[in-house]
């Protein structure tokens, strides 16, 4: 039986991902160190198993309200305003999601009309063009270059904007090229979303995730953008609580409720017992001053050095990513690009990365490593790679 | 001790062969003045022996470790140190620790074999006039020692790359 004609031609028309391809493959070779994986390799801190367990054993068991725990909430509001000052209001602009990927979808479903386009930078994170597209959008790339450490300028960001830009998607610290925007390349880009009077979709998974002397600036924190800001975050990567699917949107109250009517229909609410580990995540972090995830961090950030002159030392030149867990090297000096090194060094070297085309076209000469491994595990990564390379070497 | 001590120690008791040249780069320092950093956290002690951990689980060598409970009758003026330092001159002798609890130190073992161990138990640390009793626990199976995992049966669950 042939289903195209019973299928959705969006959906099908939806490229598969180009990291699932990859690994599919890399999941069949054996004694392959892999560098693939997106998630912390922390255990949820305790804090906030045990408030899981708990609230199982209480039998606390049945649905929510539709936005989630107020007592949720209510934490995630005074932690924005603690640690990156900004003001939300628990009960009309904040709503706890199924992980920050629902957050994304509900702001996109909100707010896009057929063909409306929603501006992208490249490379980033690999869901953002498939949830654009199954909204009835169309996402256009801004690219991204090395030369600019990955940030996305104002020039670039202008360059795409049509009469037809409903938003700009603004995945900071950034998957995968660990680029940060500082405070001063936001207010650049806040004027272009000003003079263009559109909306900003400001995905903040790693905000907790930085390294040097900068933390995170939050966009709603720019003067005037809070209005036009829809805030995505979560558990998953600053609490290593990602297979709990917890996350929240913050928006202001007219996009807010648009959102939440969907979330109401279509999910209910985020799952209850994962509400109350994240309610013990907050918890705990506000009593010790968030001291798990800072060495957390610290442990990140030695890995993160290691990479990054290890890398440069055997000529695949890599830029310091200042967030997230990523190191993003260009293979160029192989003479190879990014998925042909990928596929090769796998093959030869046994090491699986991620093809940076995986995350648009502009991350075409790029691998993604990831750097949520122990550093014993890198180092004989990195050991692999350097012999694989030896040999390409121009 | 500093936070950049704190870092270069936590790197090296990871993995001690790592040199002073990748740790520098690692935590952000000069390889000259890690270098001295550690030269200093030896001198003090800090540092007091850099060394392979072992899985005796795969050596073909035949070990019995047990730990013993004892308990002493402190001494006047010492406490617990002199008998402690007695018991520690022992080359099967591993670790010495002063507890809190039902007993008093916590000793760990190593012999060839049940008989050597109950022999060293019997016939050197019971006798000792300061020892009230002892009580023998031999390990099984080391199933995790220092923070490393030596059990390699459900060890490391493979991580799906997701997205
Ligand atoms: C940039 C970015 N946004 C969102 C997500 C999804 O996060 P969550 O687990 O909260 O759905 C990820 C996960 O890899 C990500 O890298």
């Amino acid at each position: 039986m042939n289903y195209d004609k019973y299928l959705s031609k969006t959906v099908m028309e939806i490229p598969p991902s180009g990291i699932r391809k990859f690994f599919d493959v890399a999941d069949k070779y054996k004694d392959v160190i892999s560098l693939g994986v997106g998630e912390p390799d922390f255990d949820t801190p305790w804090c906030a198993r045990e408030a899981g367990i708990k609230s199982v054993q209480k039998g606390i068991t049945q649905y929510t309200s539709n936005s989630g725990l107020p007592a949720l909430r209510e934490q995630v509001a005074k932690y924005l305003k603690d640690r990156f000052t900004v003001d939300y209001d628990p009960m009309s602009e904040i709503f706890i999601t199924v992980g920050a990927s629902e957050a994304i979808y509900l702001a996109l479903r909100a707010i896009i009309n057929d063909g409306d386009e929603v501006v992208v930078p490249e490379p980033s994170y690999v869901s953002y063009f498939p949830s654009v597209a199954i909204c009835g959008g169309k996402a256009v790339p801004a690219k991204c270059y090395v030369e600019d450490e990955f940030r996305l300028t104002a020039e670039n960001l202008e360059k795409v904007i049509t009469d037809k830009t409903k938003a700009l998607i603004l995945p900071y610290p950034n998957n995968p090229t660990g680029a940060v925007m500082p405070r001063e390349n936001l207010q650049e880009i806040a004027k272009v979303v000003k003079k263009h009077d559109i909306l900003v979709l400001s995905d903040e998974i790693y905000c907790e995730l930085t390294y040097g002397e900068n933390r995170h600036t939050c966009f709603a924190e720019i003067e005037g953008m809070k209005e036009r800001t829809v805030l995505i975050n979560g558990f998953s990567k600053a609490f290593a609580m990602t297979g709990w699917r917890v996350g929240y949107a913050c928006a202001p109250n007219a996009i807010f409720k648009q959102m939440l009517k969907i979330h109401q229909y279509i999910i209910m609410c985020a799952s209850t017992n994962a509400q109350y580990a994240a309610l013990g995540a907050l918890k705990g972090g506000f009593d010790d001053d968030f001291a798990e995830m800072k060495k957390m961090v610290e442990e990140y950030d030695i890995r993160r050095r290691f990479l990054v002159s290890r890398l440069n030392a055997m000529g695949l030149t890599c830029f310091e990513p200042k967030g997230a867990f990523y190191v993003f090297p260009c293979v160029k000096s192989t003479g190879m690009d990014g998925e042909e090194f990928a596929n090769r060094l796998l093959e030869e070297g046994k090491v699986a990365v991620v093809p940076g085309d995986a995350f648009g076209e502009s991350g075409k000469d790029f691998i993604r490593i990831s750097y949520a491994y122990s550093l014993n595990k890198l180092q004989k990564a990195m050991d692999r790679i350097e012999e694989f390379v030896l040999k390409y070497k121009k | 001790m500093d936070n950049f001590d704190e870092k270069i120690l936590k790197v090296l008791r990871d993995d001690s062969r790592f040199a002073p040249a990748q740790i520098a780069r690692m935590v952000g320092l000069d390889e000259s003045e890690v270098a001295k950093r550690i030269k200093a956290m030896e001198a003090s002690g800090v540092i007091a022996k850099y060394t392979a951990l072992c899985n005796t689980e795969k050596l073909n060598e035949d070990v019995v470790t047990a730990l013993i409970e004892v308990k002493v009758t402190p001494q006047m003026s010492s406490g617990f140190d002199t008998i402690a330092k007695t018991v520690y001159q022992f080359d099967e002798v591993k670790a010495v620790y002063l507890m809190s609890g039902a007993y008093d130190l916590c000793i760990t073992v190593e012999g060839k074999n049940l008989r050597e161990v109950s022999r060293f138990v019997s016939e050197k640390l019971s006798t000792m006039r300061d020892i009230v009793s002892t009580a023998t626990h031999f390990i099984l199976k080391k199933y995790k020692t220092e923070g490393v995992i030596l059990d390699d049966g459900d060890g490391e669950e493979k991580r799906q790359v997701i997205l």
